[in-house]
């Protein structure tokens, strides 16, 4: 990066430091947080519709929908999520590609399963092999995004089923009682108070999804987790800048960055808990109240 | 999701069909001198130089990605790269889920290092690498193993304490005893196994197999394979 970068074994002190931390590796440690966040940003929000979506089956008056509601949130709840990480998302690349065989290669004879072996025709490859490595970044990417939404939509599914639950009855009823039908009661009373209920299981999922996103590397995505120990660890003389095991402080600085995501995470959701308590027949609805009456 | 998914897979088949032959070379990136990620972030090591003179010699279009160790088998055969190219040992276990071109190493010792010269390595507590050759080693050897993800935990490993002596190959070891300042000793006698490192395809895949075979058998034949051993491994490496 800077000039006099170009022969590492001779810098010392500050020098050594700046262009050591200015590599090429460091840049894609760097770049590695913004992948974290971009994961973090697109998750939460499909996840939660996800569980919108597992919660709202699970309640249906039609059985195969509610089956198929219930059947999510116990199936992938009870998987270990690092057998789903492993094994479910080579399923599902899998399945892509048997799906994109049978439309793009039809002329095609030879089993796809050969022994240990998926082979489908290089046309139904995705990506395919010779598209550039960004793409197959982007393809891994989004099997994660993909995969951790299923994962914690379950959970979210869960906790908005319980939150659903919560709602008191007479709420209910009362707007059966001026005439509502179950879609009006559903969507005007249900959903909008509902989230009061669910709040602290879904604060905890979100404190969770941050933890787990170092379950990346396992789905081929490089994180922060992964550069981090990939540059903290001891180098040899064949790297231009060798150096003994310096995990610790990698680790250290990632634990400055997780104890500050979590912590502007705190101070978002006890914000939304208030607001979201307003009115509400709940503890917290309660002492707003008196707060305004005295 | 719907949406991402759609427009995914609208975008890779409208792609357009011309295939030349990328062969997507998959390799760990954590196994210097064999392979490793240099300070630009880039696949480098023995086996990026060999990997890409084969894929000149044998006219192919190559890309290299990098793979964690454990799951490195499972997505060759699932086809999200076309070899495994990661200093791994030929050995029966293996042969059985994939095909192996002939070696391009020969068979190299594998030795312990220890934090202090008296370890006993037959009765001590040893670390050794997930799922290789030297952790089956150890295993039946009668110490106790100690399993690692990657091969630096292996060495923290002994370094904190945790394990006595940590058993890997000897061009991986030795150049991390020797940079050690006497922290690290090599104990014991040199082990033996398996026969040589080889190039992993899948078992369908012979066409690769023998290009990559008949590449490999004329660097051997020149002498430029032998070469490079030297350049990466040191002098008294085991040539051909």
């Amino acid at each position: 990066m800077f000039s006099f970068c170009a022969e590492p074994d001779i810098l010392e002190g500050l020098q050594w430091v700046t262009c050591y931390l200015t590599t090429g590796k460091h840049f894609a440690f760097y770049a590695s947080f913004g992948t974290v966040m971009l994961l973090l940003a697109v998750t939460a929000p499909v996840a939660l519709l996800f569980g919108f979506g597992g919660a709202t089956a699970a309640r249906s008056t039609i059985a195969p929908l509610r089956w198929f509601g219930k059947g999510y949130t116990a199936i992938v709840r009870g998987i270990p999520d690092i057998a789903f990480f492993m094994f479910f998302v080579i399923a599902l690349d899998q399945a892509f590609e048997f799906v994109r065989h049978k439309v793009l290669c039809p002329e095609w004879t030879d089993p796809i399963r050969q022994g240990n072996d998926f082979v489908v025709c290089s046309a139904a490859k995705l990506p395919l092999s010779s598209s550039p490595q960004w793409m197959h970044e982007t393809y891994g990417f989004m099997l994660a995004v993909l995969t951790f939404a299923i994962v914690f939509g379950a959970f979210a599914a869960n906790v908005l089923y319980g939150g659903m639950g919560a709602v008191p009855r007479g709420q209910l009823e009362t707007a059966e009682a001026y005439g509502m039908s179950r879609r009006q009661t559903f969507w005007r009373i249900l959903v909008p108070q509902m989230w009061i209920y669910a709040l602290p299981g879904l604060s905890n999922l979100w404190m969770i999804l941050i933890k787990a996103t170092p379950l990346l590397f396992l789905l081929g995505v490089e994180d922060i987790v992964y550069w981090a120990r990939e540059l903290g660890g001891s180098k040899t003389q064949v790297f231009s800048y060798p150096h003994p095991d310096w995990r610790l402080y990698y680790f250290l600085g990632l634990l400055v960055f997780y104890l500050s995501l979590t912590k502007v995470s705190e101070i978002v959701l006890s914000n939304l808990t208030d607001k979201l308590s307003k009115g509400q027949a709940t503890m917290g609805g309660e002492s707003q109240r008196k707060a305004v009456a005295s | 999701m719907k949406k991402i998914i759609m427009s995914v897979a609208i975008l890779a088949m409208s792609s357009s069909f011309a295939l030349a032959d990328t062969i997507r070379m998959g390799t760990e990136g954590a196994y210097p001198p064999y392979n490793f990620i240099n300070d630009a972030g880039e696949v480098d090591g023995f086996e990026r130089e060999l990997g890409d003179e084969l894929c000149k010699r044998a006219e192919l279009t190559c890309e290299w990605v990098t793979n964690e160790w454990d799951s490195i088998i499972p997505n060759l055969v699932s086809g999200n790269y076309d070899t495994i190219i990661a200093g791994m040992s030929i050995t029966d276990e293996r042969d059985e889920v994939i095909d192996f071109t002939q070696n391009y190493t020969p068979p190299s010792p594998s030795i312990y290092v220890a934090a202090s010269a008296d370890v006993d390595v037959t009765t001590g507590i040893i670390a050794a690498q997930t799922s290789t050759i030297q952790s089956g080693h150890v295993a039946s050897s009668g110490a106790t193993l100690v399993e690692f993800a990657t091969p630096d935990e292996t060495l923290a490993a002994v370094k904190n304490g945790e394990a006595d002596a940590v058993l890997a190959d000897v061009d991986f070891l030795r150049p991390v005893a020797e940079e050690s300042n006497g922290e690290l000793v090599i104990v014991g006698e040199p082990v033996f196994l398996g026969g040589g490192v080889g190039l992993g395809v899948r078992e369908s895949d012979n066409e690769l197999r023998d290009k990559f075979d008949a590449a490999i058998q004329s660097m051997k034949d020149d002498g430029t394979l032998n070469t490079m051993i030297t350049k990466w491994f040191g002098a008294d490496a085991y040539t051909f």
